[in-house]
């Protein structure tokens, strides 16, 4: 891997962006800041942004990056929102400019920050197929010399002279996908281009960026939550964190470090003011705690209590407890749900919870809390539903299993097998 | 090993050179921009590209039915739809390309965001349109041409003729110059938006369209000779119509105005659209 030529290097790469509202975009609400200013008021038209890089009402998105990029890469980028992977993505597609530092690449870089961009409705598909090509930087030849396998990598022949319009959305996006993967550049970058179209072409179209990348040693930068297609696709991970790079290596152990990077010790959550899908209406969830754990790890064989205080607004006949599992790389584990009984207008009850969570793999997870009118575990009309994240950590299970992959054996154990009878037939 | 790598991205924004080979390398996605613009434009419409000779020739109706008839301003002696029509043409050249240009960052923000083309191939291709549309027109202005000469208007050709193209240059640049530093400022303020189509009206009064030059005199043909757009129309219908004030040094100030726009206007552009993805 290393004896292969660098294609892009970047140095001491920076982004910074400023807080609030750059101006407020019109004269008029500029004249009011600067009054309020004056006076010593608080500014009408500011914004105030939180996060721990800032300094001068300033956020530094990415702060000093070095990264040499071999050719024929497929690098995966991850790292929690905001830690400044799109920030740095664009700076590379040329979308926007550094505030410091260099990127030196060779060849062309083609982006498909989100695939259709430049896409017009009324023209067909044809059409849209030379315009997308040639924003994306192809000329008319390169183009002519590609359509006939960019219109049957898209599926869509029979609708190619078509306006756009009147496809259908997988239609619209195999057909983005095909233009923007045909493209003959020698570095391609992908944001979650993958999220859609269904199964069946989201494989052909990893399988597509392995080929490049193996076959005609194209490198590839790709950003994802979704650590399968990380994990399909990649050769090589990096994480970002708040701005500066904190591992590049294999994808494996990258993944391990970016999991690594969630708080894990709470064992107290404060539910009643956080973020929720929608605001609770019946019944509303007060709080929820591991109760006596100084961290939230459940070790061999431990079942997992947890003690959640909820509060009913009106007469409730039944209420549930739907807890919705998930590995760290947002990969489902499985859903569980608890009765809690009825409740009266007004009342505040504390229920005390058993989940059997021997049976989950070795690692790291979290859930999410909803509280339903009925049982059932899938989607469903909720009295209250949270956005919080509950973190938990399960130990090793089996002392015989070393280094679980989660990627390649799953989350769940299901129960041993059990030897029903066994006798020699032959001997 | 520093020169190893074609292609660098720093903080600084391109130099003048730098922006022209770009756009000189995409000069096809111009092309298609123009094509695209012309099929949605006259998409589903019934008349289509008609609309484009039907536009100037109302307004021409119209400016010859209020300026020519009600209010009697002289047309130089020359058939009044004609003279009409010259300046409108050429006007509407100058505010096309200004307007689209002006609205080059914030119509196309969307697009600017997520992929990178040099971002003048968008006000350039709004040019070529607007010169486009110019030719169109004047095959209709020719064919009214010899309509009236025919039958038997006061009109000729004159060697001021071969300096329109010139003209159309000078006119084409100048819009686009303006129109591009309107666009960078208007990733800042918003109003300016509003403030240019205002501005452009007030503007179209003060060059010598619905009246000739030689109707004025003084401060006030002072102040003609100094607007850019002056020399053009009236080159315009001196080298098509025979009627027509020709100014040497308002005509070499008319082109070193528009040079000076197209330098600064570049300037502002390219230092605007580095990072106006991150304000707008």
């Amino acid at each position: 891997m290393s004896g292969k030529p660098v294609v892009i290097e970047i140095r001491g790469l920076k982004k910074e962006y400023r807080l609030g509202q750059i101006n407020n975009g019109t004269l008029q609400a500029d004249l009011q800041s600067w009054l309020a200013r004056i006076h010593h008021r608080e500014d009408p038209n500011s914004i105030v942004g939180k996060n721990i890089r800032i300094g001068n009402g300033r956020i530094m998105a990415l702060n000093g990056i070095d990264l040499d990029i071999r050719q024929g890469d497929r690098l995966g980028i991850i790292g929690s929102n905001g830690a400044g992977k799109s920030t740095l993505l664009k700076l590379l597609a040329h979308v926007t400019s550094p505030s410091a530092g260099t990127i030196r690449y060779n060849g062309r870089i083609s982006s498909m920050l989100e695939v259709g961009t430049g896409f017009n409705g009324e023209m067909t598909g044809r059409e849209n197929i030379y315009l997308n090509g040639a924003i994306l930087g192809m000329n008319r030849s390169e183009i002519d010399g590609k359509i006939k396998d960019i219109i049957s990598f898209s599926e869509c022949g029979d609708f190619i002279d078509t306006p756009v319009k009147r496809y259908s959305s997988g239609m619209y996006v195999k057909l983005a996908f095909s233009v923007a993967s045909h493209l003959d550049s020698d570095i391609m970058i992908m944001d979650e281009v993958l999220a859609v179209g269904d199964m069946n072409f989201q494989a052909k179209c990893l399988g597509r960026m392995r080929r490049l990348a193996t076959e005609e040693g194209k490198t590839i930068l790709y950003v994802s939550h979704n650590m399968a297609t990380i994990r399909q696709l990649c050769n090589r991970c990096i994480v970002i964190r708040e701005g500066a790079l904190v591992f590049d290596g294999d994808v494996e152990n990258a993944i391990a470090a970016y999991i690594e990077s969630d708080e894990m010790n709470e064992t107290r959550y404060k539910l009643d003011d956080t973020e929720r899908w929608h605001d609770p209406e019946g019944a509303k969830l007060l709080s929820l705690e591991f109760p006596d754990k100084q961290a939230s790890f459940f070790d061999a064989g431990e079942k997992m209590r947890l003690a959640i205080r909820w509060q009913a607004t009106e007469p409730i006949a039944s209420i549930f407890l739907r807890m919705d599992i998930k590995y760290m790389d947002m990969s489902q584990v499985g859903v569980t749900i608890a009765p809690l009984g009825s409740a009266k207008e007004g009342e505040t009850h504390v229920s005390l919870l058993e989940f059997d969570c021997t049976n989950i793999a070795e690692g790291k997870y979290f859930f999410t809390v909803a509280l339903n009118p009925v049982n059932t575990r899938t989607m469903n009309a909720s009295y209250d539903d949270l956005k919080q994240k509950i973190y938990f950590e399960v130990g090793k299970q089996c002392q015989t299993d070393k280094d679980w992959n989660h990627g390649n054996l799953g989350h769940f154990l299901p129960p041993d097998t059990r030897l029903l009878r066994d006798r020699i037939v032959e001997a | 090993m520093e020169n190893q790598f074609e292609t660098v991205l720093t903080a600084n924004p391109n130099t003048f050179r730098e922006t022209c080979r770009q756009v000189k390398a995409y000069r096809d996605l111009i092309l298609l921009f123009v094509r695209r613009d012309f099929v949605l434009t006259y998409k589903q419409t019934v008349l289509g590209p008609i609309w484009l000779l039907i536009k100037p020739f109302m307004t021409s109706v119209v400016f010859a039915f209020i300026f020519g008839g009600i209010a009697g301003i002289s047309t130089d002696g020359t058939p009044q739809l004609l003279f009409y029509m010259a300046g409108n043409m050429l006007w509407a050249c100058f505010s096309t390309t200004l307007t689209g240009a002006s609205n080059t960052f914030i119509t196309n923000s969307a697009i600017f965001s997520k992929v990178y083309f040099p971002r003048l191939t968008m006000p350039v291709a709004q040019m070529l349109i607007s010169i486009i549309n110019f030719f169109i027109q004047c095959a209709m202005y020719l064919i009214m041409i010899v309509y009236y000469k025919l039958t038997g208007a006061d009109i000729m050709f004159t060697k001021y003729a071969f300096l329109i193209p010139v003209v159309l240059v000078q006119v084409s640049v100048l819009g686009l110059s303006i129109g591009i530093m309107v666009s960078s400022l208007t990733t800042k303020y918003r109003d300016l938006s509003i403030v240019v189509t205002f501005a452009l009206q007030l503007w179209m009064y003060l060059t010598p369209i619905v009246y000739p030059l030689s109707m004025t005199s003084g401060v006030m043909r002072a102040c003609l000779l100094v607007n850019p757009m002056t020399m053009p129309v009236e080159i315009m219908r001196l080298g098509t119509l025979g009627q027509g004030t020709f100014n040497l040094p308002s005509f070499l100030g008319a082109i070193a105005f528009s040079v000076l726009f197209f330098a600064a206007g570049i300037r502002m552009f390219t230092k605007v659209e580095r990072n106006f993805v991150d304000t707008i």
